[in-house]
């Protein structure tokens, strides 16, 4: 074993409002610069959905992310090491700023400058690339809260294995749902943006995990954009290099918590340290898709047992981290509660971003003027109010399925039993609070789920009302050894070309 | 004016290029690539740039090859089949290359995008090596068999200046073309430091065999 410390990362689904905070608190301390107009380190999307960069979970277009070669055997789905230096003067499966959108500004000069005519003038949208008049076609969240829905939440790739039938119900207008998913970069544990990349310019922290792209080592060969199956990886067309979320590092050794996290308003995210065994992420990364969140969940380890303790100070891990890392949210969430999962784990980088799923709306239909909620008296919903209190699995109005294909590789076991336990504890917390329901569907549901009704408690209380600093428990990033191998450059600032230049990084030939 | 052309400016050139290479790559590290436009235009880039690079390593490959290997290199075209056979594969490889950079300058011509991120030293080079290819095919097709006497003339002449002693009566007497096109690229090869040509010094040899995930640690000099 040889474990190593993450800085890990849960967003809480349920509580997401779309308010896109977090993308904006983002853009403003790091991506306000000349050719990365475009970037979203951080962005929200509304699911069903196509996303940003349009379709990015098709990775037979993008080819992100790794394959599985039989047994214990992974390569790069982008291409091996021999293509990548063949490839190297025109990547074929790159991206363009087309599957983005092209960033624009408005002419508002005009407003003031504008000759006396009879019309009003208008401050026309102009590229921010070319400076020439444009026509929108693409912006950021383009299809939010289903905007064109028929064009991009029919073409969401995670639709696949759902039934015409049940395609068909997403869009009806009664029972139309969605739900937003906020994506930063998700500090990988077996990166593929790192893997792809031919100058070796992207590293992982050892200390830390995070992911971090080398500006002066970056020549522009831009595989690690294709590589990144979450294409979290830009493409500075000015700079002519590639970016990625860092994490907010500085704050994070300033043991601040990171801009988006920081402001996010609906409170779902968390932050914390795990322990893991990085020796195993060869054989984790490379098993069948079924078994991945499992293996992967099991690769992270108890912070609390002597024998891990010991391994982690051997390889140089300080009690301050292991203490961090047995309050971590992070590992509560993923490890102990079983409740938050990675997304996609079928692109086999394992993503160190985990998610608790939303809850499923039921299905409803309106009869007589009021939803009729079938199935609302099964596990919980009450004869005497007839309200929907109580999401049915099979009831739900997001299949399963689709649940399924976003955060467990296409296993429902595993949704299904994370929804289990998020209706126990909603039932639990119903009867706590509003008494309406009978102890024996409190005890059944809890059965159901494999939870007692303090844990039920601590979940309920780590989602709904913790404190700021339950939520970010930021370890001692080692910052004075950070300096100290930095020695004589200590001085690193915000220029154009992002953190950590001293001098504009211009091109003058 | 000759003994300038044949015997101080190959020199000056190579002085150039390794001190202003290095010079660069010491104090300029962050611009020492050639600044991709892909990202905002690709698919005329890769017919343009598969095109272009490998026609050009291809005939840029056999100069140096023929340079190294002079005698190997006679024995081989020794045979009209031969001869022949390397002219026209040399020619077409030239062609392919000439397409390849003239649909590119063509590119960056029409498309505004890619306009906008072209800096005047692009022009500059991309004007340059199409020179230098026509010249090449002019060459080709004006003064057959290149590929053999060019093993009489020109190979001596920069195994003299190899050897700090030139002799550049085996080029002064060549047509105008030849000259043209051995001064524009030691001309080149001065420009290489000041252009997007440092990307060629920076090929990722080493992807074929480092490890795929790269460790960077505070105070380890490990990278696993
Ligand atoms: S999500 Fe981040 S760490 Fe993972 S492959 Fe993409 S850029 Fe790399
Ligand atoms: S700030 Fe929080 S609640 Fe708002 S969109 Fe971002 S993640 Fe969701």
């Amino acid at each position: 074993m040889d474990i190593r410390a993450q800085v890990s990362m849960v967003f809480h689904l349920d509580k997401c409002i779309g308010c896109h905070t977090c993308s904006i608190a983002c853009k403003n301390i790091w991506t306000d610069r000349k050719g990365s107009e475009y970037m979203w380190w951080n962005n929200v999307e509304t699911k069903p959905g196509t996303g940003y960069p349009t379709q990015w979970e098709d990775q037979q277009k993008y080819r992100g992310g790794w394959e599985r070669e039989g047994e214990g055997k992974l390569s790069l789905k982008l291409q091996g090491r021999g293509r990548a230096l063949g490839n190297i003067f025109a990547n074929p499966y790159l991206p363009t700023i087309d599957d983005y959108y092209e960033p624009w500004t408005y002419d508002f000069d005009e407003l003031f400058n504008a000759p006396e005519g009879d019309d009003q003038p208008t401050a026309r949208p102009v590229s921010m690339i070319t400076g020439e008049p444009i026509d929108i076609e693409a912006g950021p969240n383009w299809d939010d809260d289903l905007g064109g829905s028929t064009i991009y939440a029919a073409n969401d790739p995670n639709l696949e294995g759902l039934s015409s039938d049940e395609r068909a119900e997403l869009n009806e207008l009664e029972r139309m749902v969605f739900f937003y998913l906020p994506r930063i970069c998700n500090h990988c544990a077996n990166p593929g943006c790192v893997a792809a990349c031919p100058a070796g310019a992207i590293h992982k922290r050892g200390e830390d995990g995070i992911v971090l792209l080398n500006q002066e080592k970056c020549r522009a060969w831009r595989m690690c954009i294709s590589g990144c199956p979450y294409k979290k990886t830009y493409y500075n067309w000015a700079t002519g290099k590639s970016e990625k979320c860092i994490l907010c590092y500085p704050r994070l050794e300033s043991g601040h918590a990171p801009a988006c996290f920081h402001s996010c308003v609906g409170r779902i995210r968390y932050l914390g340290l795990v322990l893991y065994d990085a020796a195993a992420i060869k054989d984790v990364a490379a098993r069948p898709d079924e078994e991945l969140v499992e293996a992967q969940r099991a690769m992270i380890k108890d912070p609390f047992d002597p024998e891990i303790i010991e391994l982690a100070q051997a390889n140089g891990i300080t009690p301050d981290q292991i203490k961090a890392a047995q309050d971590s949210p992070v590992y509560k969430f993923v490890k102990v509660w079983k409740l938050a999962l990675p997304l996609h784990a079928e692109f086999r980088t394992l993503p160190m971003l985990f998610y608790v799923p939303p809850m499923l709306p039921v299905l409803a239909t309106l009869k007589n003027g009021r939803y009729d909620v079938d199935g609302a008296n099964k596990n919980g919903g009450t004869e005497a109010t007839g309200l929907p209190s109580i999401s049915n699995l099979e009831q739900s109005r997001v299949p399963l399925r689709y649940m399924a294909n976003l955060f467990s590789a296409g296993n429902e076991a595993i949704v299904a039993e994370v929804y289990r336990k998020l209706n126990a504890v909603r039932v639990h917390m119903r009867q706590q609070k509003v008494g309406n329901i009978p102890e024996s569907e409190v005890a059944e549901a809890l059965g159901a789920a494999g939870i007692t009704a303090d844990e039920a408690e601590a979940i309920f209380r780590l989602t709904a009302m913790p404190t700021f600093q339950e939520r970010f428990v930021i370890p001692p990033l080692l910052r004075d050894q950070a300096f100290e191998a930095q020695l004589g450059d200590p001085f690193t600032q915000k220029r154009e070309g992002g953190f950590g230049f001293r001098a504009a990084p211009e091109r003058r030939w | 004016m000759n003994t300038f052309l044949f015997a101080v400016v190959p020199y000056l050139a190579v002085v150039i290029a390794v001190v202003g290479g290095i010079a660069r790559y010491r104090w300029d590290r962050f611009s020492y690539s050639s600044q991709s436009s892909q990202f905002l235009e690709s698919r005329k880039l890769f017919w343009g740039s598969i095109a272009w690079h490998y026609g050009v390593l291809a005939v840029l490959g056999a100069h140096v090859l023929a340079l190294m290997f002079w005698d190997a290199w006679g024995k081989m075209l020794s045979g009209p089949t031969r001869l022949y056979s390397f002219e026209v594969a040399g020619l077409a490889l030239s062609w392919l290359a000439f397409g390849g950079l003239a649909f590119l300058l063509w590119r960056r011509l029409s498309d505004s995008r890619v306009r906008t991120v072209t800096s005047p030293m692009d022009w500059v080079l991309l004007v340059l090596l199409l020179g230098q290819v026509g010249l090449g095919i002019w060459m080709a097709l004006g003064y057959r068999w290149g590929s053999d006497w060019y093993l009489h003339t020109i190979v001596p002449w920069i195994h003299s200046l190899f050897a700090l002693n030139p002799k550049i009566g085996y080029v002064t007497a060549l047509p105008d073309v030849v000259k043209a096109h051995a001064v524009l690229g030691f001309f080149l090869m001065a420009l290489f430091p000041f252009t997007r040509l440092v990307h060629v010094v920076t090929v990722p040899i080493t992807y074929l065999w480092r490890p795929y995930q790269v460790y960077l640690w505070n105070r380890r000099a490990s990278r696993q």
